[in-house]
């Protein structure tokens, strides 16, 4: 009976029930959305690194990987250190930097990794065919758009330019063999893909066996920390970044934007226990005559609790579950927003579903309508009997 | 045998901006078992205050109060609560049914309140609605109902645990006289069949009706008659 009457009590105002529902599942869509940004994030980074496998990361010393144009030299001897490391299955090298190519009186600056085909966790190949020899690149669709460049097409590409002397330091011509979808650069970055030794070369004695990044992948029943920490005593010149530990410093870096989206949540939360609050305290105030008669029939204080809670959680239950909705939708209209920004990686996702933080969001407004039932229902349950019908009779 | 009610220098003191009111003032009666009792007085002689304190509503502030064997002047509020679920029937001046509830519900609500099963509140609701003439109301909600019958639903409520006692406020008050006058009947049966009813009432002919009443003046008792 509790539970009819909260829902009859609920249906009495339509459309002020509705407004009210309307009012939670904004609260609940924009505090699910705060709980998939705030942990889809870093979840989502630690996907978006593991894409290929590659578990750890080796970076010039006091480095992130391309956080910097520092470079590791003599790479070669530093790779083959690394291969014969207990754990290690892979080592993939990678070299990053920016080629020019004239197309149509414009040039198309692009980002360029040098990268050993065999290993690459860079990269899958759509069409056409990979980095057969040191003549073949590989290009992303924004680079074929923005130099017109079809596949088997020939294409000079320079490296090391100079705007101020208008020099570059190295330059040939390459066959357009594949179209990829690169995993770390922006869809609107143009992104190229040749084989490592090529780049070196190209780029003349600062980038003579230089490598900017070494992904490497360890076996995988092995404890990847230690393999770590086997690789960082091999070499003492870099940092050698585990999942964690790049986890731990984004997450460092994030720390604010985490912060704003914990702020956005609880005052979301906060909102919708308020919204919830007045709409059943007006309610109990509307209600007050009833709610002494139903006393005075001996209804017990503890089912008119039941009843006023029970309505508190009708409200935020029924908000929060189209709050969920709402939020799956404005989540991946901001995640194609997000998307747009220059630079973005095409396989990072900010937004991550999750049953857990549906879950999650769905626990706390249950929470909160049981909250904010506690005041109304504190009040209907205290309400003097035959003051109340008094009152209720001169009325 | 003791009377089913019995009321010993019962005071209720109510505090007013301009200093106490003594709203009782040392009212003492019985009410046997069966006996229908009508209390009557001029507007503020403490008559919907005795009404209160009988249906343990109110707490008095001195003099002792025992119904069915029960002090009830002495029940914290769970005890008073259980109390008027078991043994007390409350009619009103304004019938004050659930609005969103059928008829049915609302005779329903206190047997569900009293965890009474379905089947058997299902069948107790069937009885009372034919007992107050209304058998095909059942799935009426108040607003579809006349005055007198929504009084009708509000008196099959009252008798849905099986009450000790029925106390009656104004029960006549929001009817038309043709309609009061069925009320009247229909109280009378309810006390032929062996309800125990105290009602506060204005209404000569309700009164009347009565087999004892009690004339109420500032608080205390003035006078009684027995038909």
């Amino acid at each position: 009976m509790p539970f009819r009457l909260a829902l009859l009590a609920l249906l009495r105002h339509k459309a002020r029930t509705m407004l009210a529902l309307l009012g939670i599942a904004v609260s609940a869509a924009l505090l699910l959305d705060m709980v998939m940004l705030a942990t889809g994030m870093r979840d989502n980074f630690q996907g978006f690194l593991l894409l290929r496998g590659y578990q750890l990361r080796v970076a010039p010393k006091g480095t992130l990987p391309f956080d910097s144009d520092a470079t590791i030299d003599s790479a070669a001897t530093l790779v083959a250190a690394i291969a014969r490391v207990s754990g290690v299955v892979a080592v993939s090298p990678v070299l990053g930097a920016q080629s020019q190519t004239t197309a149509h009186d414009s040039t198309v600056t692009a980002f360029t990794l040098g990268i050993d085909p065999r290993v690459q966790g860079d990269y899958e190949l759509l069409r056409g065919a990979d980095l057969a020899d040191s003549v073949s690149i590989v290009a992303n669709e924004r680079w074929l758009a923005l130099t017109r460049h079809r596949l088997g097409d020939t294409v000079q590409l320079a490296v090391g330019y100079d705007p101020q002397l208008r020099t570059v330091v190295g330059q040939r011509a390459f066959i357009v063999r594949g179209v990829a979808r690169f995993f770390y650069t922006g869809t609107t970055q143009p992104t190229i893909a040749m084989r490592l030794p090529v780049l070196q070369e190209m780029g003349g004695n600062a980038r003579r066996d230089h490598v900017s990044l070494l992904m490497v992948k360890a076996g995988d029943d092995v404890d990847v920390e230690a393999v770590r920490a086997r690789i960082q005593a091999a070499g003492a010149r870099v940092s050698v970044i585990s999942l964690e530990g790049a986890t731990a410093q984004v997450e460092q870096r994030l720390a604010y934007f985490r912060q704003l989206a914990l702020v956005l949540g609880s005052i979301s939360l906060g909102v919708g226990i308020l919204l919830v609050t007045t709409l059943i305290t007006i309610g109990v105030n509307e209600r007050a005559g009833e709610i002494a008669v139903m006393r005075a029939i001996g209804v017990a204080k503890r089912s008119i609790v039941t009843q006023v809670v029970t309505e508190g959680l009708l409200l935020s239950g029924v908000g929060a579950f189209s709050g969920l909705l709402i939020g799956l939708v404005t989540a991946q209209w901001l995640e194609r927003i997000l998307a747009d920004f220059p630079g973005m990686p095409a396989t990072f996702r900010f937004f991550v579903f999750q049953p857990h933080d549906a879950g999650l969001a769905l626990g706390m407004l249950g929470s909160a309508g049981v909250l904010a039932g506690i005041y109304p229902a504190w009040r209907a349950s205290s309400l003097p009997i035959a003051g109340t019908l008094r009152r209720e009779a001169v009325a | 045998m003791s009377a089913l009610v019995q009321v010993r220098d019962l005071a209720r003191d109510y505090s007013m901006g301009s200093g106490p009111v003594h709203a009782l003032r040392g009212v003492s009666f019985d009410v046997e078992q069966g006996e229908w009792v009508a209390i009557v007085g001029p507007s503020g002689c403490g008559k919907s205050t005795l009404l209160n304190l009988l249906g343990a509503v109110d707490s008095p502030d001195a003099g002792s109060l025992t119904i069915a064997g029960e002090r009830v002047d002495r029940l914290d509020d769970r005890a008073a609560t259980t109390f008027r679920l078991r043994r007390i029937g409350f009619v009103f001046q304004r019938f004050y049914l659930m609005p969103a509830l059928t008829a049915a519900e609302n005779i329903e609500l206190p047997m569900a309140e009293a965890r009474i099963v379905r089947t058997e509140r299902r069948a107790r609701v069937q009885e009372l609605l034919g007992y107050v003439g209304l058998a095909g109301r059942a799935d009426h909600r108040p607003s579809q109902l006349s005055g007198g019958e929504q009084q009708r639903v509000a008196i099959a409520r009252a008798l849905a645990n099986k009450p000790a006692l029925l106390l009656a406020d104004e029960p006549t008050g929001e009817l038309d006289a043709a309609t009061g006058l069925e009320m009247i009947d229909l109280f009378r049966r309810l006390n032929r069949d062996g309800t125990t009813i105290v009602v506060v009432t204005h209404d000569a002919q309700m009164a009347a009706a009565a087999a004892r009443r009690i004339q109420m003046r500032d608080g205390a008792i003035i006078a009684e008659a027995v038909t």
